[in-house]
């Protein structure tokens, strides 16, 4: 299993020996991988096509409470399933799309990282490795959309997609570890195991809340919705596979996943409900007012995912039924209409839906799976989508809860989502045929594959639904209701409410279809109108604020002056610590100086006199050196309390420094009083502000102790544990290596960062 | 920069040898006396500091043949290869191993990877100060 899982990254890594090894056959060699993966995740379904779940462990980072282990059961293999095979096929499709493709290699990179994160996602048992896996497909998301990176468009919607989806990951983040504290585990499998009513726990409300906004941002619901219309300006490969099948529907596994822990709250169930309406609503009116082909299937992708959720929220064991299957059909249309909209994008050198039209007779293929791929969208017997669609209507007739409310908001929507199957595949097929930008032309058989594929399919599970009901779907509904689920799918369940208002729905649907040349400029001119107040507008606004804020602060706090750098600093930090100080301790000074002998005086009143001619002098010589006399003054200390060691080094450091101060001070102006007077007494009194609180912080240190001192272990354990007699070396090579070598590495740091910014200073004084 | 004092030029070219001897003694003799890689790599770059006070930088690059900065990648390396003989063993990070290597006579040689780490640090923190004493004073220039 973690083979299966990472074998995607491994197989990434290698991607580009094999594209110089297979060329254009790139994509047929890379699929070989998901195609393996899938039969893998289908031999495993008989284990847990019971209900059952089965936990395979491996440990990770033992010591954080991290593990690699993963989930097998109903629902996560479904999505392993799915998630393989359209795998499979976008990668063949992506192979002949981009044949060619100058970055063709990075793209499968890309796309082979991707899929390794999603099926970490949704097979991670742990609440952490998920949150990993689920940063990791935001971050290939963003890598995806903004692909075409030479595209300012581009580019702007791929950073949409991961602010927004990273911002709900922040909050999801903090809800997984909300959970985890709640029920002391940070395994799926223990969560869902425990019997605690976690509705009444006090923490409970704002968990829900963070979890929600992560899944919610990942898929897309409104208010979040924007980014994923948006994100089309992917390549079509990555729109068919992230942006309708997978990855968007990460949010939807984590609340089904969740579902049978956090379910029992009603917060939980009308969040997901109302939300979840809106967005279906909201989807499926924008696809239905957009004319991008691209864009109409990601509005209506956005309105399936707003079913999703509004099921889950309406969790009755019938909602939960059509919830898997709306899941399993919207996959396997919507994947297979991805692919026919990049068909035709490629073949006739247009997405603009006005100008397309007749094109069965150039694509004979293309328009026999469109259609099918439409029908099951559209909900039309006997494929797949209809058996969902019926589904899902009869559990909102008998819903608890808004029963009326949701199932006119739903058959609304569906009427909507007829007219739109019309949309993607009719109008560009049938009719009389447009001139289009390029001389249109069947697709390759690489392309044609996934649309074949998947249609058949959606036809396939439409006629036999008790083959992948008795696989896994019952499994997988059992685990998302937490209770075994007695589902029974049938194409046909006679004459009764949901097909009544199916039929109507393709009545009214079939009229909007009709009239969408008319109704879509009106349509869309409300939108834009619209538009202004919307939650994009809100997204722009938010950014922009970010940054306005960000110019503020870096005027107040970064304004070029060192010494303003230094008086912040130092006041913040011995503020701070000087209040802590006085709040948390009793300050007494309890000094002995009975023991100190005439020498450590004289030591004494050389420090200060350095330290008072360095800083009132006007010469900068004069400061260095007497800088420098103060740091060999502190050397003596060292050694006087028999700190060898240290006193070398304080030797040597200081007498570097003064050489590098001295070099850098060569070219410095003369010396020149900036600061008028108030300035200076208030950085005078800052400095002794800082002075004081150092030295009223030993004289407490001194006293108090909460640990005995590591010091006697360390000359204990030196000779016999490390071979060696200097307790300081030792410490530092052996005992501590990580910190020295943590050090070096930043030392490494500031000498590339010293070099560098005198290469560049040294190469803009040779430029005129 | 560059001096012209016959008396730092005659100091600079005994100084140095012998201080860069003086380093690698205190680099070996670390682990039981005071010393180590970190001083042993200051007291290093100071005697290239003083030869670069004497004779000017470019001098001082011809002597030490390489460019600071690959003292600084070697030391790193170095410090990182000292983790091997760990891993190897399937030890926590950087737990210390040692091999005794006879020496003809009764006398053998302390090898560790300690002491490798030791070396790493010594050249990290030459080619450190090399790098930016010798950058300051091309800045000069």
């Amino acid at each position: 299993m973690l083979l299966a899982v990472l074998s995607g990254f491994l197989l990434a890594v290698l991607t580009p020996f094999l594209h110089r090894l297979s060329g254009h056959a790139l994509g047929w060699v890379l699929a070989l991988l998901p195609a393996s993966l899938a039969i893998y995740f289908a031999s495993l379904t008989p284990l847990v096509s019971d209900g059952g779940a089965v936990v395979m462990e491996y440990p990770w980072l033992p010591g954080l409470d991290i593990t690699l282990n993963f989930l097998v059961d109903g629902l996560s293999l479904t999505f392993a399933l799915l998630i393989s095979v359209i795998g499979t096929f976008v990668l063949i499709y992506a192979g002949a799309y981009l044949r060619g493709h100058p970055y063709l290699g990075r793209f499968f990179v890309i796309m082979l990282a991707f899929m390794a994160s999603m099926l970490g996602l949704v097979l991670s048992d742990n609440l952490l490795t998920l949150f990993i896996f689920w940063e990791l497909t935001s971050i290939t998301s963003y890598l995806l959309i903004g692909f075409d990176h030479d595209k300012p468009e581009a580019r702007k919607s791929a950073l949409q997609g991961l602010f927004v989806t990273t911002a709900g990951g922040l909050a999801l983040m903090a809800g997984l570890i909300l959970l985890a504290v709640m029920t002391g585990s940070y395994s799926l499998s223990g969560i869902l195991a425990s019997t605690d009513p976690l509705h009444e726990h006090a923490l409970y409300v704002g968990m829900v809340i963070c979890i929600l906004l992560g899944a919610m941002t990942k898929s897309a619901q409104v208010p979040f919705h924007f980014w994923l219309p948006n994100a089309m300006a992917a390549p079509t490969p990555v729109s068919a596979y992230l942006h309708s099948a997978t990855m968007v529907k990460a949010g939807i596994y984590l609340m089904a996943r969740l579902n049978p822990a956090l379910g029992d709250g009603a917060l939980w169930s009308t969040v997901l409900m109302l939300f979840g309406a809106a967005t279906m609503v909201t989807g499926a009116w924008m696809a239905f007012s957009s004319t991008g082909i691209k864009r109409v299937l990601a509005y209506s992708t956005v309105m399936s995912l707003g079913t999703l959720t509004m099921l889950i929220g309406v969790g009755t064991e019938l909602a939960l039924t059509a919830f898997i299957c709306i899941l399993v059909a919207h996959s396997l249309y919507k994947g297979a209409l991805f692919m026919v909209a990049g068909i035709i994008d490629h073949g006739t050198g247009t997405k603009d839906l006005r100008q397309l039209g007749g094109l069965r007779r150039a694509m004979p293929f293309t328009a026999l799976f469109a259609g099918l791929a439409a029908l099951s969208m559209a909900g039309f017997p006997p494929l797949f989508g209809f058996i969902a669609k019926e589904l899902a209507l009869e559990a909102l007739l008998k819903a608890p809860l808004w029963s009326i409310g949701l199932t006119l908001a739903t058959v609304l929507s569906f009427m909507l989502v007829v007219g739109l199957a019309g949309l993607v595949a009719i109008k560009p097929f049938f009719g009389a045929p447009v001139k289009t930008p390029q001389h249109p032309h069947e697709a390759p058989p690489g392309m044609l594959a996934g649309p074949a594929f998947l249609s058949l399919a959606a036809l396939g599970f439409g006629l036999v639904p008790f083959l992948p009901e008795a696989a896994i779907l019952q499994a997988a509904m059992t685990r998302v209701a937490g209770s075994p689920v007695d589902s029974y799918l049938a194409l046909w369940h006679g004459v009764n409410a949901p097909l009544l208002l199916s039929a109507a729905s393709f009545a009214v649907g079939i009229v909007l279809y009709r009239l969408w040349p008319k109704l879509q400029p009106n349509l869309f001119a409300m939108n834009s109108a619209g538009a202004r107040v919307g939650p994009e507008t809100g997204y722009f606004r938010f950014m922009e604020g970010i940054s306005q804020v960000a110019g503020w602060q870096t005027r107040l706090l970064q304004n070029g002056v060192l010494g303003h750098y230094l008086l912040v600093l130092v006041a913040v930090t011995f503020g701070l610590a000087g209040f802590t100080l006085f709040a948390r301790h009793d300050v007494h000074l309890a000094l002995d100086l009975g023991g100190s002998r005439f020498y450590e005086w004289g030591i004494a009143a050389l420090l200060v006199a350095s330290a008072v001619f360095s800083c009132s002098t006007h010469s900068r010589l004069g400061s260095v050196a007497s800088l420098g006399v103060l740091g060999f003054a502190v050397a003596l200390i060292f050694i006087l309390f028999s700190a060898p060691d240290l006193g070398i080094t304080q030797l040597l450091v200081e007498t570097l420094t003064v050489v590098l101060l001295v070099l850098v001070l060569f070219k410095l102006p003369e010396f020149v009083n900036l600061s008028s007077p108030f300035e200076r007494y208030r950085d005078l009194a800052v400095a002794i502000l800082a002075g004081v609180v150092v030295t009223l912080m030993i004289l407490a240190g001194l006293e108090t102790r909460y640990f005995e001192s590591i010091s006697a272990y360390y000359s204990e354990n030196s000779a016999p544990l490390a071979q060696g007699r200097n307790i300081v070396n030792v410490i530092l090579v052996d005992f501590r290596a990580l910190d020295t070598l943590g050090e070096i590495f930043v030392l490494a740091l500031a000498a590339v960062g010293i070099h560098s910014m005198l290469k560049l200073k040294a190469e803009d004084q040779h430029k005129p | 920069m560059k001096s012209n004092t016959l008396i730092l030029h005659t100091a600079a070219l005994f100084i140095m040898p012998l201080q860069l001897m003086f380093s690698v003694f205190l680099l070996l003799r670390g682990h039981d006396d005071p010393g180590g890689g970190f001083i042993g790599g200051l007291v290093a770059a100071s005697a290239f500091v003083i030869h670069a006070f004497a004779f000017g930088q470019d001098a001082t690059r011809r002597v030490m043949r390489i460019w600071p900065g690959d003292f600084l990648a070697v030391g790193l390396l170095l410090a990182l290869a000292s983790t091997i003989p760990a891993l190897l063993a399937g030890d926590p990070m950087l737990t210390a191993h040692w091999w005794e290597i006879p020496l003809p006579g009764d006398d053998y040689f302390k090898m560790s990877s300690v002491l490798v780490f030791d070396v790493g640090v010594y050249l990290a923190v030459l080619g450190t100060l090399s790098i930016i004493v010798i950058g300051l004073m091309e800045a000069e220039e």
